[in-house]
């Protein structure tokens, strides 16, 4: 067994004819908690989703315990997905279960476990989460930050090897936010899982994740521990931790000259 | 909603649509009438059949008592051969006749079937002798503006 | 000018190329129902549900419609049936009009625009707040646990409600023309059971309404799956499946009913 839960080798992916990524090299080591950062619309989700196996790669390899995720039939990807657990960027709970039916999903769907042992399991995740009290509600009777806690809570559900979180802080306040952070720090740890955690929450991710990476238009521009983050003088990477405006960064998605969309040209 | 309550719903449901079928089947249709239970078939020649249908009732006595199987038209003698479905339980003399009649001035028309006296009785397979076309209100009224001239050909005479 | 019109001729084939696509993209969705029904037999609560929200939801409007274009139909065959002194035959008028036609039509008709059209916008908003997506994360195959049982809950409904419609019609036409007129109860039901008959006309109604009933569902759930994850996409596509489910009900009467009675 490598000591690699998740190999990506040149990776590229278009949609359509829009190149998304651009030769992503990634590793992810069994037990460690890795965040993805960059700026909008970079490519963090597309990513996440071709390491579930949502998307093919246009080309590059891509491995999740050893296999080439992009070259499973339906049957091996299924197979390999019920070790994964996917924290969608909205929560996506089933708006037509309760709280407690939604963490019982899986449960329900890949075992024949008694009602009682599901009942055990749900509370037990939904205790992990600090919602036990609320597992009678519908999705439409929560929080953003409590939708995204429950929907965490389901992904955990049959302890998988892999969680894959797409912004997991965004919308939380600042003490959920701290107690998200320790959550995923303590079940990556206690269940001897792997996390990869998108977000765009600097500070929060530094002090708890083991590795980052910094995807900038769909290459990786720059990657390390917190420390050396925190220590690199890399503009780019100077310009995200410290929230700067001005830098390598362009806050416009590719425009032309704005004085020729005002009509001012000429 | 909780599962009990839901499984009654569907329940109460599935049982009225149930009804429901059962209902026309039996109280608006006809099943449970002759249309499972035994038949025989036997077969009658008409001149001119009207607006005779398939399924138009043979009726005895006002009491229904089979119904028409088949229309066809015999290339030989150009007439219509119309086959019948009578109950098994009603069975009728050989020289019994058959006449083609309305319900109502407009209505729907239908097969008299009038019993005969012979001893022996109807088989699968018989053609009955003595039939009766239907009545034309072309022909009739025809007849009626006419009816001082000897005007023969008309449809509604029997048939040898 | 010549130009434009061999625009407007591309144009028309586009149209027509994307339409023969649409539909073979929906027969194959059809194949996959079908392929993927298993597991929501041997789970069939999930069907039971389905049934709940497409049968049992629609079952105040399906009778209250039949009642009334019962009532409609005693009052107006009777007007027309008594200028030939032919009263006694209400019976037959009212229930051969439902058992055949307006039974399976009217009831499908309203089932598209009461059901289908909730299943459309249930599925499209389910794939628009990525809860489709959530569910292949989850290694749970979306058509076989979202899709199917909704097609079996609203195939097993539609002939049950179509049944219903039917029979609360006769009971409103029963209700005007002999309650209410004071047509013979007698000759009512013994006319209507000397024509009605139940192979040609209760089954083939029956039959008729299954075959809507795939129809509507089918389109419902492909419109819904098939529409694009946004506000607007799945607004427009609930509105299709009224408007196309309508249409392929009329046209399917006209073939199955050439089908049916030919020669009657
Ligand atoms: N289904 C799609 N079809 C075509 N282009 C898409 C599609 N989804 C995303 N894109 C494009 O791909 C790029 C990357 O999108 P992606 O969702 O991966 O960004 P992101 O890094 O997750 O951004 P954010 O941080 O805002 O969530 C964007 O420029 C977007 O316009
Ligand atoms: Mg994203």
């Amino acid at each position: 067994m490598s000591d690699n839960l998740i190999e990506i080798r040149d990776l590229s992916f278009a949609y359509g004819r829009k190149l998304v990524l651009k030769g992503i090299n990634l590793t992810a080591h069994r037990g460690q908690v890795i965040a993805i950062m960059g700026n909008s619309g970079c490519g963090k989700t597309t990513l996440l989703r071709l390491i579930g196996g949502a998307l093919k790669p246009t080309s590059g390899s891509l491995l999740v315990d050893g296999v080439d995720i992009g070259r499973l039939d339906q049957d091996a990807l299924y197979r390999l997905r019920r070790r994964m657990g996917m924290l969608f960027q909205f929560g996506a709970l089933f708006t037509d279960m309760s709280v407690f039916e939604n963490v019982a999903f899986q449960l329900r769907e890949h075992t024949d476990l008694p009602e009682e042992m599901i009942r055990d399991l749900v509370f037990m995740k939904l205790n992990a989460v600090g919602l036990r009290g609320a597992h009678e509600l519908m999705p439409s009777e929560l929080s953003g930050g409590m939708a995204r806690r429950v929907a965490l809570a389901r992904s955990i559900a049959l302890d998988p090897m892999l969680i894959i979180y797409d912004e997991p802080f965004a919308g939380l306040d600042p003490i959920s936010l701290g107690v998200t952070g320790n959550l995923i720090r303590r079940l990556t740890d206690t269940l001897g899982m792997t996390s990869i955690v998108v977000t765009h929450d600097v500070q929060e991710s530094l002090k708890m994740v083991d590795y980052v990476y910094f995807v900038s238009e769909g290459v990786i521009v720059a990657q390390g521990t917190p420390a050396e983050i925190k220590a690199s003088d890399l503009p780019y990477v100077h310009q995200f931790v410290h929230g700067e405006e001005n830098g390598p960064v362009p806050f416009h998605y590719p425009a032309p000259d704005y004085a020729l969309d005002l009509g001012l040209a000429a | 909603m909780q599962r009990a309550t839901l499984d009654l719903w569907v329940g109460i449901f599935v049982v009225a649509g149930i009804v429901a079928v059962l209902f026309l089947a039996l109280k608006v249709g006809n099943l449970g009438g002759f249309d499972n239970s035994e038949t025989y078939e036997i077969r009658a020649s008409f001149q001119n059949i009207g607006g005779l249908k398939a399924r138009a009732p043979v009726k005895s006595a006002g009491v229904v008592v089979g119904r028409v199987a088949e229309i066809g038209f015999d290339s030989k003698s150009y007439e219509a051969s119309v086959t019948l479905k009578l109950d098994a339980r009603y069975p009728f003399p050989r020289d019994s006749s058959a006449s083609i009649m309305t319900s109502g001035l407009l209505g729907e028309q239908y097969i008299s079937l009038d019993a005969g006296g012979e001893e022996k009785m109807l088989v699968n397979g018989d053609t009955l002798k003595i039939t009766q076309g239907a009545v034309v209100l072309e022909n009739l009224i025809g007849q009626f503006l006419y009816n001082k001239n000897d005007s023969q050909t008309d449809s509604a005479e029997p048939v040898q | 000018m010549i130009e434009a019109l061999i625009e407007n001729v591309r144009g028309i084939g586009r149209r027509t190329i994307d339409r023969v696509w649409r539909m073979g993209v929906a027969a194959h969705f059809f194949v996959l129902v079908f392929l993927h029904s298993g597991p929501s037999f041997r789970r069939f609560h999930l069907i039971i549900r389905e049934i709940f929200s497409a049968g049992v939801l629609s079952l105040i409007i399906i009778l209250v419609s039949g009642l009334f274009v019962g009532m409609v139909l005693g009052l107006q065959g009777y007007e027309t049936l008594q200028t030939y002194g032919a009263e006694e035959s209400l019976g037959v008028l009212v229930s051969l009009s439902l058992v055949r036609e307006l039974g399976p039509v009217v009831a499908a008709l309203l089932f598209a625009s009461r059901a289908g059209s909730a299943i459309t916008a249930e599925i499209g908003l389910m794939k628009a707040t990525e809860q489709i997506a959530a569910m292949e994360m989850m290694a749970v195959d979306p058509i076989a646990r979202v899709v199917a049982p909704r097609f079996w809950g609203a195939v097993i409904s539609m002939p049950l409600l179509a049944a219903l419609f039917s029979a609360m019609g006769v009971l409103g036409g029963y209700l005007v023309g002999v309650v209410l007129i004071g047509v013979d109860a007698g000759s009512f039901w013994s006319q209507m059971q000397a024509a009605v008959d139940f192979k040609e006309d209760v089954l083939n109604g029956v039959i008729k309404s299954v075959v809507f009933g795939v129809a509507i569902t089918i389109i419902a759930l492909f419109e819904g799956y098939d529409a694009p994850p946004t506000a607007e996409g799945v607004s427009r596509a609930t509105t299709r499946t009224v408007v196309t489910s309508s249409l392929a009900i009329l046209g399917l009467d006209f073939v199955l009913t050439a089908f049916m009675f030919r020669g009657v």
